[in-house]
């Protein structure tokens, strides 16, 4: 489904990520982990397009994505939650979400995406600004949502945000997976949350894959001592 | 006060003000271009000027045309769409050429546009000459009206005010209403991120920026009811547009009509009463202690970043 083999990525001379290979299916959510600094929010930027890489192949679906810009990443079924959620603040919650409807046929946002979050509608004509950062983090699957992804990228998705609300995160992920059987690739520190929704589990040190697992057969102590500095 | 009557001085700040007002048209028509792309984009375009200059030019040209052929009348809204239309290719041309390659330099941006307005000007002045040149105005945007016998109210002063409303209006409905609006807007506050939830910026760069300058256009059209066209006409205004938009708080239309209004009617009462050097310095001065307290301009929107 989602296919990448060999991805090289580098800031100048220092090469970050090091011929990377992984493998996502169609109703997977896959779990990528690893201290700060491991690579891997350079990963999910290479993965949109966001900076120039490498890679062998680079397929969703069978469809080519290397050499793409963003958009056009985005049109061929990748979507994409960065670190620090980037909505628009400025612009309404509305208006926040209409931004992903590109491709869309019609300016209505479908009801789904506010039946999965609430207060999306509660709060559909407040600035995006001026929401929790719990609230702007839904906002920001709701964007990456409605571009119909075939492949969900979210980085650090619990990243400063209160404990009962990363709760609520895991049950919408696992709820979107059931609901429209994507593929959803999460890049985590926090082993509880992962251990909620993923299906596999990899660890990412140094720019390379250096552990992987089912969720079934982790072992917890092992990849906690792949976390902690 | 100054030697006049308080009823002298009631008419002369009715027509002084009108004639701030259209000052304050062809001052916002500029700054509106200009908010678009300097607001939105962050170019600063030296040669905004020139696209107001192109617009006025085409209306000079078309109305010799009409003189030739006699439909003075009507030529002046073709005119207009003409200038608009005119600018706007030449403004997509010049980002595909120019601009969308300095988009991270915004130094290196402003010695080049002010290097294409030089280029520019030469252009004018070559295929123009130097002289100023007037367009030939219909018969209806001529005159006065007189509500009281002391007032002169000027018609093309109005018509260029409705021209402003309209396309004031115009901006706003594509800025806030239509899907290429939220593509620019959401561009405009983060381009990383609007690519990656699939909108093409560097077409929504072109776009935004041809339209600024088709503005800019519009603006030049205008320009030709109040005052005559030469190659230099643009950069008179350049300096004003820039005040404005800054002065406006960069990203808000609002603040835009707000500012054009306030520096546009400030410099027109004031320089009736002073010498009009003195008139922009007092304007000048104001700005400048209320961009200290404001460094963001009068109308930022207050959100958290």
């Amino acid at each position: 489904m989602f296919e990448i083999q060999d991805l090289n990525v580098s800031y100048g001379q220092s090469q970050v990520i090091h011929g990377l290979s992984f493998k996502a299916e169609r109703n997977e959510t896959l779990a990528i982990m690893g201290r700060n600094g491991m690579g891997k929010t350079t990963l999910f930027k290479s993965l949109m397009g966001i900076l120039p890489s490498k890679a062998a192949k680079a397929t969703v679906d069978g469809v080519d994505l290397n050499g793409n810009e963003s958009h056009e990443r985005v049109a061929k079924g990748l979507a994409y939650v960065p670190q620090g959620r980037m909505i628009f603040p400025t612009m309404t919650v509305q208006e926040n979400i209409m931004t992903g409807m590109e491709k869309s046929k019609t300016r209505e946002i479908p009801e789904d995406i506010y039946a999965l979050f609430p207060v999306l509608f509660e709060m559909r004509n407040r600035k995006g600004g001026n929401l929790s950062g719990g609230q702007q983090q839904q906002l920001a699957i709701a964007r990456a949502l409605v571009t119909n992804p075939k492949v969900l990228l979210l980085d650090e998705p619990t990243e400063g945000i209160q404990p009962s609300i990363i709760k609520d995160i895991a049950k919408v992920l696992n709820e979107i997976r059931k609901m429209r059987e994507i593929t959803i690739i999460v890049s985590e520190q926090v082993l509880s949350f992962t251990m909620e929704i993923a299906d596999r589990i990899i660890v990412i040190d140094k720019g390379k894959f250096i552990h992987e697992n089912k969720r079934e057969e982790v072992d917890a102590a092992k990849i906690k001592s792949y976390l902690s500095v | 006060m100054f030697g006049y009557s308080m009823a002298e001085i009631g008419n002369i700040m009715v027509m002084q003000g009108f004639a701030g007002l259209s000052m304050f048209s062809v001052l916002l028509l500029m700054a509106l271009g200009l908010a678009i792309i300097f607001g939105q984009m962050g170019v600063i375009n030296m040669a905004h000027g020139e696209f107001m200059t192109i617009g006025a030019y085409t209306t000079v040209m078309l109305s010799k045309l009409a003189v030739a052929y006699g439909f003075v009348n009507y030529y002046f809204i073709f005119a207009i769409i003409v200038a608009f239309v005119l600018a706007f290719a030449i403004g997509y041309l010049v980002e595909f050429t120019l601009i969308r390659h300095l988009y991270k330099r915004p130094l290196d941006t402003l010695l080049a546009t002010w290097g294409l307005s030089l280029v520019m000007q030469q252009i004018f002045r070559s295929s123009f000459g130097a002289k100023e040149v007037s367009a030939e105005l219909p018969e209806w945007l001529l005159g006065s009206f007189q509500p009281t016998p002391d007032i002169d109210i000027p018609i093309n002063g109005v018509f260029v005010m409705g021209l402003a409303a309209v396309v004031t209006f115009g901006v706003f409905l594509f800025m806030f209403r239509s899907q290429w609006g939220l593509r620019v807007r959401a561009t405009v506050q983060n381009r990383v991120m609007a690519g990656a939830v699939g909108i093409n910026t560097k077409k929504v760069d072109r776009v935004t920026f041809a339209l600024g300058c088709g503005i800019a256009g519009v603006a030049g059209a205008a320009f030709t009811t109040i005052a005559s066209t030469g190659p230099t006409t643009g950069t008179l205004y350049i300096v004003d547009s820039f005040m404005v938009v800054v002065f406006g708080g960069a990203a808000s239309l609002f603040g835009t009509i707000a500012s054009a209004f306030g520096i546009a009617q400030a410099q027109s009462i004031l320089q009736f009463f002073m010498t009009s050097s003195m008139g922009k310095v007092a304007t000048l001065l104001t700005i400048v202690g209320i961009l200290m307290m404001r460094p963001e301009g009068l109308f930022a929107s207050k959100v958290r970043k």
